[in-house]
């Protein structure tokens, strides 16, 4: 009896350690499977996302004639059809359109969407919550509502085939606006206060106080307003009437509908047109996803 | 005093909204009453005569088969385009929630169709589904016969939607993965150490928790599809949203009255912006609305 108890219990004891080191093992071989799986999937769906980049590159390198080969190196390789997109196109000045255009817009909605936000975020005058709610309400007007009365406008103005002409329906954003005042509400009164104390007058205080504190969404705001901009197309081809005027979506969108079977010259084009914006954007690539998920759940 | 220097950060805060606000009255808010304005007019830009024909544009807007297949499609754009791109951005979110390395790097694979300009990347999405295309060619390896994708009629709308759903893929990804890091462990936790399993779990705590997300990501899907233009002109053939007007939305029959057609019918086309304008007001109020209850 004595020597069983001792000797039955400690094999028992220790076959359910085994058993339970087994299930364990058995756990977390699972668990790596299903990681693998996973990892596998999610490689498939991103490769899938990025074809058709590939595809469009590939293209732009094949001769005509092999653009019906289902390779993705080109049998034969070519500048050629780079060639022509730049010698036939402004391609150079649509860029360049672009980028003056998407970086004022961009500077200026900084600068007017935070000074708007922080005054109505942080100013109690008589007045300022009907601006708030004016200011709010517009965005729920739709863009395209509004393009029949600005192209009139711009052509009373003269505005038409500008950069101002282009520029100047987004040179403050309603959206950058609440966000801003979102952020700028998070900004404890007491600081700006204190530096009311040392003598900075209100504009000293939201610049030189209040702005450094909201970094991270004025970031989000520029990400968010140089993108949409870069990309923007409705209003551009409404407004703009010349070719070397044309921005990039513009200039890409008419070069390929006058070139409708030209495959291999509408690649290239539309390469011209994104390679640059995705080398970009995996440089950034944290800082703008972090952004982007900044603007979209504030905003 | 004490009265003078609270003025003097009124006139401080009236200087820094001046701008803003005019900038609004001019060109939001004044463009807005105007578009209403101009669509109680027969407005042909060039004719020096634009008379005011009441509510005509309206009646002729009822008639008009063009327009109700323009609404029609735009509404399949909307109900096709929003539910499956939800959901696939939902089941790669709780993917990536889920792998332990390299998570930041598939979310930017991702996200980078969402950076792309829909102008260029519609293009490149038209060369695949031509007749004699990629995907053609692939399908055809698997033994299936291909199809004219945009050519016909009962399948380019949604050939467009699905270039629609992998361009703005990304940007839902990266919401709803900040929306599950928002749902705290202990939830999850709780309930599989009540024996919850892993549908219990999502249909009954994650699901609820990111019901905020899903209301912010249904929103927005629905009012930029209801203003789908870039891609409907990229892809349909000429652009013009055939074929049979099968790909047609309501926005590029606003730009082709206002800005293709002779004689321009600007009123025309703003009549048919102030219908769209009340059918997102409509989803404004309901989503707010949701949200309240919500917060409730």
């Amino acid at each position: 009896m004595q020597t069983t108890l001792p000797t039955g219990t400690p094999p028992s004891i220790s076959s359910l350690s085994a058993s339970a080191q087994k299930s364990v093992a058995r756990n977390t071989r699972r668990r790596k499977l299903s990681q693998i799986a996973l990892v596998v999937i999610l490689l498939l769906g991103g490769l899938m996302m990025i074809f058709p980049f590939v595809w469009m590159i590939s293209s732009s390198f094949k001769r005509p004639q092999d653009l019906y080969s289902l390779s993705l190196i080109p049998p034969v390789f070519t500048l050629d059809s780079y060639r022509t997109v730049l010698n036939d196109t402004s391609y150079v000045r649509w860029f360049t359109n672009s980028l003056i255009i998407a970086t004022i817009t961009t500077i200026s909605v900084a600068f007017f969407d935070s000074l708007a936000g922080y005054t109505l975020a942080k100013f109690k005058f008589p007045g300022v919550t009907i601006i708030f709610v004016l200011i709010l309400s517009t965005l729920m007007v739709p863009t395209e509502m509004l393009v029949i009365p600005w192209f009139m406008m711009s052509i009373e103005l003269h505005w038409t085939n500008s950069y101002w002409g282009v520029m100047f329906p987004g040179v403050i954003s309603a959206f950058g606006v609440f966000l801003m005042r979102q952020f700028f509400m998070g900004v404890p009164n007491e600081l700006l206060d204190a530096a009311r104390l040392d003598g900075f007058n209100e504009f000293q205080i939201f610049w030189k106080i209040a702005l450094p504190l909201v970094k991270p969404a004025l970031a989000a705001l520029c990400i968010f307003t140089f993108l949409g901009n870069w990309n923007a197309y409705i209003w551009p081809l409404i407004v703009i009437r010349s070719e070397e005027m044309r921005t990039l979506p513009v200039g890409v969108a008419f070069f390929s509908s006058e070139n409708q079977a030209a495959f291999d010259l509408i690649m290239a084009a539309a390469s011209l047109a994104t390679v640059p914006v995705i080398i970009i954007f995996l440089i950034f690539q944290k800082q703008i996803i972090k952004g982007i998920a900044l603007a979209g759940l504030k905003g | 005093m004490h009265l003078t220097l609270e003025r003097r950060k009124w006139l401080w805060g009236y200087a820094f909204i001046a701008i803003p606000l005019l900038f609004f009255l001019a060109i939001r808010i004044g463009p807005t009453l105007y578009a209403f304005w101009v669509s109680f007019h027969k407005w042909d830009p060039i004719a020096l005569d634009r008379p005011w024909i009441g509510l005509d544009n309206y009646r002729e807007l009822a008639q008009d088969k063009v327009f109700w297949k323009a609404m029609r499609n735009t509404w399949i754009y909307v109900l096709v385009g929003v539910p499956l791109g939800l959901s696939i951005s939902l089941l790669i979110a709780l993917g990536l929630q889920r792998i332990v390395r390299w998570a930041g790097f598939f979310r930017a694979l991702y996200f980078i169709p969402y950076v792309t300009s829909l102008v260029a990347v519609g293009w490149v999405w038209r060369w695949m589904y031509m007749p004699n295309g990629l995907i053609n060619e692939v399908l055809y390896w698997f033994g299936i016969e291909g199809n004219n994708w945009l050519g016909n009629p009962a399948t380019a709308i949604y050939a467009i939607i699905v270039t629609t759903v992998w361009q703005g893929l990304g940007f839902q990804v990266v919401i709803f993965l900040a929306g599950l890091e928002s749902i705290p462990q202990d939830y999850t936790d709780a309930a599989s150490v009540d024996g919850a399993n892993a549908w219990q779990i999502f249909r009954h705590i994650t699901i609820p928790q990111l019901n905020p997300t899903i209301v912010f990501l249904v929103v927005t899907g629905v009012i930029s599809n209801l203003q789908v233009f870039t891609q409907v002109r990229s892809m349909s053939s000429q652009g013009t949203g055939g074929p049979l007007n099968s790909t047609i939305s309501i926005v590029l029959y606003v730009y082709q009255k206002a800005f293709q057609s002779l004689p321009s019918k600007m009123g025309y086309a703003s009549a048919m912006t102030v219908v769209l304008f009340f059918i997102i007001l409509v989803i404004t109020v309901i989503q707010l609305k949701v949200l309240q209850r919500d917060t409730d």
